[in-house]
């Protein structure tokens, strides 16, 4: 899914450890096979029966760690939130984090939603993933109301545009703030700080950031 | 009214109608000002200096009279970058940053965060049993310690100054444990992924056995100043309300859920760090108050020295037993030791680099600077803090640095529910329902 240069993020001198011209990738997890093992076969077995449209609306299924992802599509978000909510008794949604992958393409920005069944004491994740030049998830408010300063952080934080939502402001940055601190392409940043005349380069300059 | 004039005390029209600046000293030109006005709607705002917001929290109020009908909270003046600044960090070096957020309950912050990183790594069952004890002991005394300053600034919000002097004085008692153990009072990084950063020095299980004695004792005669204290009770019962329905659409956890009556406690329903191990109690309350959120933090209280006393019978069983994982390529090389010049690497550790294994000085450099690599995947961990659920969402590319690691906080989502449980009641309540959710800004803003 990403590719990084380099061990420590330097660009020509500065590597001391030999490393400096690997090229890493991670590939992203295919499907899982079945069973999945744990509490999983049931939870996807009932959403299946509960939701006709689960093969088309539900990309992927991933077990991993132990823990059991639904790649979902973006324009069925809502209803599975509704019969995962409703139906599975998914009473919490733990909020939205969002990830920035600038290496998959047109799936650039992806929106992670932890789910808590307190009912079956259950836990399953809902991910769903939008292209940079179009990035809107239907807002889940109105399904989980605790949704509403998550998805104003995941909006601040990665420019993810949640339709629906009652009032989508930026919520840590100042209101006039430009860009969208969490992204890939946004720099960590800082400014240089002056001592008696002695700099101190902003993190970004330094030889170990980048 | 008196003749003197503010002179940063004023008065302007907008569109909005009239904005008046206040400074503190002009209250009753203010009143005379407004008592003019044709409007019985005024908008406050509250904070982030104010002193009673529970840090710098920002209310915006509206008002009618002394109802509030609306409440708005502002955020973000605490705002660090902690979730972008440890993604140019390696695995380990992300304790350092994730210990800063909820600065009242580090460790909780810390224990979080490595139990997703040893997820990812797979080694979660390879943590040795003491590592998990400690942390188990380690956060328990965190509770207590958070919530010590949760009753006290919570009473002293509400005017009672005399329960805040003791919570501190107590609150002391346990920074000094952790200082004894850890070198630190707070933010101290003591645990890492794959175990502790160091093991507990001579001394501190009989200090700790001391001070739960102490601390018990304590809590009996501070627990008279305010539980069933008539007017302590005026001002709590049946403030801030919030029933389930409410709390669970919100997403709210921790003390304000179980005010509800439901026994949620991860601790109980989901363990980890082997906290099945303990004998303990889920303290609820069904008032679904700020009175009845008090009394499970007091309650929470004697819960908590309940497993500090399990957890030293354990580790006095435990002596010598390792508390980090054993795969070299994970642990930390050295284990730090107090010297003569104080907490430093263990001297052992640098004369068998520097002396006698040239492998050992690669491997310690090597992880060092350039840490461990841990497979990609994404993972969510989750710990019962003292303010309820905090999970850390971990990502990783396959590198030696964290590609995304975001804070699901339990201030962050609970701040939320001020305005379901402050509109429609009286200014003066809207304090004491802030400080029953117990927010720490650092946590909420990160």
């Amino acid at each position: 899914m990403s590719s990084e240069q380099g061990m420590f993020g330097t660009h020509g001198t500065g590597d001391t450890s030999g490393y400096g011209g690997l090229v890493r990738s991670a590939a992203s997890t295919g499907s899982s096979e079945r069973p999945y093992g744990s509490y999983f076969d049931s939870v996807t077995d009932d959403l299946e029966r509960a939701y006709p449209d689960f093969a088309d609306a539900i990309e992927r299924v991933v077990v991993d760690r132990g823990e059991l992802t639904l790649h979902i599509k973006v324009s069925r978000l809502v209803e599975v939130s509704l019969i995962l909510r409703d139906k599975l008794k998914f009473e919490m949604c733990l909020g939205v984090s969002g990830v920035h992958y600038p290496e998959d393409k047109n799936r650039e920005l992806h929106a992670v939603y932890p789910l808590l069944s307190m009912t079956n004491n259950q836990r399953i994740r809902l991910e769903v993933s939008v292209p940079d030049s179009n990035p809107h998830i239907p807002s889940l408010v109105e399904v989980w109301a605790g949704n509403n300063w998550n998805e104003r952080e995941t909006f601040d934080m990665f420019g993810i545009v949640f339709d629906g939502h009652p009032g989508l402001t930026r919520i840590l940055m100042p209101d006039d703030w430009q860009g969208h601190p969490q992204r890939k392409d946004y720099a960590l940043g800082g400014i240089s700080v002056e001592y008696k005349g002695a700099t101190t380069p902003a993190p970004d300059e330094r030889r170990s950031y980048r | 009214m008196s003749s003197y004039t503010d002179p940063y005390a004023s008065s302007r029209e907008t569109t909005e109608g009239t904005v008046f600046s206040v400074t503190g000293g002009d209250w009753d030109s203010l009143v005379t000002e407004i008592g003019q006005a044709k409007e019985e709607r005024v908008v406050v705002n509250m904070g982030p200096q104010h002193p009673s917001t529970h840090g710098v929290l920002r209310l915006v109020l509206e008002l009618e009279g002394e109802t509030v009908t609306e409440v708005r909270c502002g955020i973000g003046y605490l705002h660090t970058g902690i979730e972008k600044n440890i993604e140019f960090r390696n695995w380990t070096q992300g304790v350092t940053f994730v210990t800063r957020m909820d600065y009242l309950a580090p460790l909780f912050n810390e224990t979080a965060y490595c139990l997703g990183v040893e997820k990812l790594l797979g080694i979660t069952n390879d943590v040795p049993e003491r590592a998990s004890v400690i942390r188990v002991l380690m956060m328990e005394l965190n509770r207590i310690s958070s919530h010590m300053v949760a009753l006290g600034t919570g009473a002293l919000e509400l005017g009672a100054l005399s329960p805040m002097i003791f919570c501190f004085r107590e609150r002391e008692k346990v920074l000094d444990v952790f200082e004894m153990i850890s070198g630190l009072r707070m933010n101290m990084a003591y645990i890492r992924p794959g175990g502790l950063q160091q093991d507990l020095p001579a001394g501190a299980l009989a200090k700790i056995r001391a001070t739960v004695k102490d601390l018990r004792k304590s809590f009996k005669d501070n627990e008279k100043l305010l539980v069933g204290n008539s007017i302590w009770m005026k001002r709590t019962e049946g403030i801030g309300y919030l029933d389930l329905a409410g709390a669970t659409t919100l997403g709210v956890t921790g003390p304000v859920l179980r005010s509800t009556g439901l026994p949620w406690d991860l601790r109980k329903v989901q363990p980890y760090c082997g906290y099945e191990n303990y004998k303990f109690d889920v303290v609820t309350a069904d008032t679904c108050d700020v009175y009845g959120r008090f009394l499970i933090r007091v309650n929470e209280l004697e819960q908590s020295l309940r497993i500090i006393e399990q957890a030293v019978d354990k580790l006095e069983k435990l002596e010598g037993a390792p508390v980090m994982v054993e795969d070299k390529k994970i642990a930390w090389p050295a284990q730090l030791a107090l010297g003569g010049d104080g907490l430093g690497n263990s001297l052992d550790h640098i004369r068998e680099i520097m002396g006698t294994s040239m492998e050992s000085l690669i491997h310690h450099f090597k992880l060092v600077t350039e840490g461990f690599r841990v497979p990609a995947g994404q993972v969510y961990a989750a710990v019962e803090s003292p303010r309820g659920e905090l999970g850390a969402h971990v990502v990783s590319d396959g590198g030696t640095r964290p590609y995304r690691v975001h804070f699901r906080e339990p201030s962050f989502n609970n701040l939320q529910s001020t305005s379901a449980m402050c509109e429609g009641s009286m200014v003066a309540d809207i304090i004491g329902a802030v400080a029953s959710i117990d927010p720490v800004m650092g946590g909420v803003d990160r």
